[in-house]
């Protein structure tokens, strides 16, 4: 395996060649702000709140850190304004379902309607169980903005005596999924 | 006994094509495509052939079925060549008719030309006609002079003698050269630079390689990529053989979308006779080289036509975009090295490998080379499928080619490059047609699909429309393109129904910018644009619906009213048949009017009131503000 060395957040930080940016700044005691990323998980890519800047020279890139490979000699910033401000829109966007990120970027209210927001779709109930207990039982219905999660119509049983991904669940949805089953 | 073994054998039955087309001195072509099938041509065409033969004119006059001719509006098209005669919207019982006047006597059925509008003149002879005149026909002249259900007729125009030069003249090396110098662009939406694809995809490591045609094509108003899939699959066929031969890739796919039926079928027995002929499968000609081909059916979700989503649905997984960050053409397809490109794109090829680099490169602009294809629809006289050359005016297409506005009302907004594209103002319609100018007036080429609206269009509830699809249409898997096009389509439905409030138009910028930033593939990166393009030039028009609680198109139903003149009614009781609800009553001897309470705002009662009394007003909630934002 070889060694490449970045520069994140003007710290230089080692890593292995084929792991992500995410990880490398984690290793470093750098955090990134996220929702979707879950490390049992394949990386996803969908909350797009872990984005970094990549700079190059005076050209500047944005990209989503948790599956964004390391290269030698990259340049990424984990803050920075443009970043705080899209984030808080994530947060709004999203909102109320991650409170402890709110606090942390300071946005006390969504400037939209949230009526239906105890899931953003961070799809870990899916993945967890479709990578992890290769049951695929919770799957993604419709798609566009009437994408939501659902159990397979007869399969609820088998969450019966599982579960597993209640817990990870960050607004209950997929708890109430489960009872309405 | 047809699989043609070597060069030679091809130059064989070329030549007994020409012949065997020689041999009938006149043809009659009726347009197959399917915008004229829906117009009676199927029937047209039977009954010429019979009538053909009924009058003993086999011997010298052939019946073509051909792909789309492209002015669909006066469809069903014939043409009787060598003399160029183009009837249009001919009937069957019109047939009899067409043989003996064009035929027998050589001379023309007056009434089935092309009237000229300005002069009254009849034209008989098709490139004289505005809507061809115009034109630059290199893509598109093929699909009128073939039947692409049989493979003779595109041998007798030339067929694969581009593949038969490339196999026998040229390394790889030297078609991705030949493709760079021409500097064609993917015709697709991006316009990324075909040659250079072609080469990154050759370069990448791996034995086992890709190559794909796009022909998802979803759109809405947009059938360029249809009509060549379903008039010239060869055509298609022989660029991809030649994009395989040149990156060193043994097997391909045609991706067509399960809604073109026609499109499917001709592709396929383009692939079946194709292999029968042995130009497809192993030893292409020959030359040693192997290729083989398969469809795959796309199940209509428009975000399927993105490279990695597509790549996804042939693996037979959901047709969602990878977030991945290496190329397709590098890691695409199975993980393998993998090319793909636009229908238009890969028919362009063997002109370029016929013609030259020259040749192509002495069409266009600058940075943009070639012909576009373009379907022209929405408020135009001569809507239809239009190939211009890149650099020419908007103007030019709308007007020259187009025919201008109908019913004399005026030219308001152009759309161009599809649901993600922008709107374009009168004053952009002397932009030319060149990717990067249309990119940086805030629209873009996409897949070429130009929809022309007039003053009656109202351009909040036009970004609204685009807006509604690109929420449905996205994957939906991050938050920025399915929560940021929720909220866009909310604020923009409020702005429409008179409940826009101070503050929208900045909220629906900042949400552009995080569209734009952070979506995770190209279709939430570029779905703010339908509404960024109508802020940026129609800022005043959404003001009036915010600060006025007005729509100066008169489109957005919740604010606007109808209303009856009585000075101009003439009580002929027309507007109270068409309304469906009860709303119109008549209330004196000449006079009828509406009962607001009742009124649904359908538009019937506007649209029956004849034009001579012009007694129904439609009029917007505040017609100062109207007059302001005019
Ligand atoms: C949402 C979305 C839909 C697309 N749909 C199509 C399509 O229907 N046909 C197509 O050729 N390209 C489509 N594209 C572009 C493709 O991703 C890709 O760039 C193109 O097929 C490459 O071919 P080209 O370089 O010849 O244009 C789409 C892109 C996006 C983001």
């Amino acid at each position: 395996m070889t060694t490449v060395r970045l520069e994140i957040d003007e710290k230089t930080v080692h890593a292995q060649e084929g792991t992500t940016i995410f990880e490398a700044a984690e290793s470093a005691g750098i955090k990134i702000p996220h929702m979707c990323h879950e490390k049992h998980l394949k990386p996803y890519g969908a909350c797009r709140l872990c984005m970094v800047e990549l700079v190059n020279g005076a050209k500047k890139k944005l990209v989503a850190s948790c599956v964004y490979p390391v290269e030698e000699g990259l340049v990424v910033q984990t803050r920075s304004d443009k970043l705080t401000k899209m984030r808080r829109m994530i947060i709004e966007l999203t909102w109320p379902v991650s409170q402890d990120l709110a606090k942390e970027f300071g946005v006390i209210r969504s400037r939209f309607r949230t009526e239906t927001s105890d899931c953003h779709l961070c799809g870990i109930c899916v993945r967890h169980c479709s990578e992890v207990k290769k049951l695929n039982t919770v799957y993604f219905k419709g798609r566009g903005i009437d994408r939501e999660i659902a159990i397979v119509p007869g399969l609820g049983n088998e969450c019966n005596y599982c579960q597993e991904c209640f817990g990870f669940c960050r607004g209950g949805k997929i708890i109430q999924e489960f009872l309405y089953e | 006994m047809t699989r043609l073994n070597s060069i030679k054998d091809l130059e064989i039955i070329r030549t007994a094509c020409v012949l065997e087309q020689k041999r009938k001195p006149i043809t009659v072509t009726v347009c197959a495509g399917t915008g004229c099938a829906t117009c009676g041509s199927t029937k047209l065409a039977d009954t010429f052939l019979k009538e053909i033969q009924r009058k003993g004119l086999h011997e010298r006059v052939a019946l073509r079925r051909s792909g789309c001719h492209g002015f669909c509006e006066r469809g069903p098209v014939t043409t009787i060549m060598p003399n160029k005669i183009c009837y249009l919207q001919a009937k069957p019982e019109d047939v009899p008719e067409i043989l003996e006047k064009t035929i027998v006597e050589e001379g023309v059925v007056d009434r089935l030309l092309y009237v000229d509008p300005q002069t009254g003149g009849r034209i008989s002879n098709i490139d004289d006609i505005p809507f061809y005149k115009y034109q630059r026909r290199e893509l598109l002249e093929k699909i009128s002079a073939i039947d692409p259900t049989a493979i003779r007729t595109y041998f007798a125009v030339g067929g694969y003698s581009a593949l038969s030069s490339v196999l026998t003249k040229m390394k790889p090396g030297e078609v991705i050269q030949e493709i760079k110098d021409a500097q064609l662009r993917g015709r697709g939406g991006g316009g990324f630079p075909a040659g250079i694809k072609w080469e990154t995809t050759a370069n990448a490591p791996g034995e086992t390689k890709y190559v794909i045609v796009n022909g998802d094509e979803g759109d809405p108003g947009a059938y360029m990529d249809r009509s060549i899939l379903e008039g010239n699959p060869h055509g298609i066929l022989e660029g991809l053989i030649i994009g395989a031969y040149a990156i060193g890739a043994s097997k391909g796919y045609f991706y067509v979308r399960q809604e073109y039926p026609m499109a499917l079928d001709n592709v396929k027995l383009a692939i079946e006779e194709a292999t029968e002929h042995g130009l497809l499968g192993k030893n292409i000609l020959g030359t040693g080289f192997d290729f083989s081909v398969s469809i795959h059916r796309g199940a209509g979700a428009f975000v399927s036509g993105e490279s990695s989503a597509l790549m996804n649905a042939i693996e037979g997984h959901v047709g969602e975009p990878r977030p991945k960050y290496i190329h397709t053409s590098v890691q695409g397809l199975w993980e393998k090295p993998t090319c793909l490109n636009n229908v238009e794109t890969w028919a362009n090829v063997p002109l370029i490998i016929n013609k030259g680099a020259d040749w192509f490169n002495s069409m266009g602009t600058e940075g943009s080379r070639g012909t576009k294809v373009f379907s022209l629809v929405g408020k135009v006289n001569n809507t239809g499928l239009v190939e211009v050359p890149m650099g020419i005016t908007l103007r030019e297409i709308i007007f020259k080619i187009g025919g201008g506005i109908p019913k004399g009302r005026k030219f308001k907004a152009v759309q161009t490059g599809g649901p993600s594209g922008g709107v374009l103002p009168e004053s952009m319609l002397d932009l030319p047609v060149d990717f990067d100018e249309l990119n940086r007036a805030g629209s873009m080429m996409g897949s070429g699909g130009l929809i022309v609206m007039d003053e009656d269009t109202c351009m909040v509830d036009t970004a609204r429309y685009y807006t509604d699809f690109l929420a449905h249409e996205s994957c939906g898997k991050c938050v920025p393109c399915r929560e940021g096009l929720r909220r866009m389509l909310d604020i923009l439905t409020d702005i429409s129904n008179g409940n826009g409030r101070e503050g929208d138009i900045e909220l629906l910028e900042d949400l552009a910018e995080v569209l734009q930033q952070a979506s995770l593939c190209a279709l939430g990166k570029s779905a703010a644009n339908p509404v960024m393009s109508t802020i940026r030039y129609f800022r005043e028009e959404y003001e009036a619906h915010i600060r006025g609680k007005c729509c100066p198109a008169r489109m957005c139903k919740e604010l606007v009213r109808y209303r009856i003149d009585e000075e101009k009614c003439e009580g002929c009781g027309l507007c109270e048949k068409g309304c469906p609800n009860g709303a119109v009553s008549k209330i004196g001897d000449k006079m009828y009017a509406i009962d607001e309470s009742k009124c649904i705002k359908c538009d019937a009662c506007f649209a029956a009131c004849p034009d001579k009394f012009k007694a129904v007003q439609k009029i917007n909630t505040n017609g100062i503000a109207a007059e302001m934002a005019a």
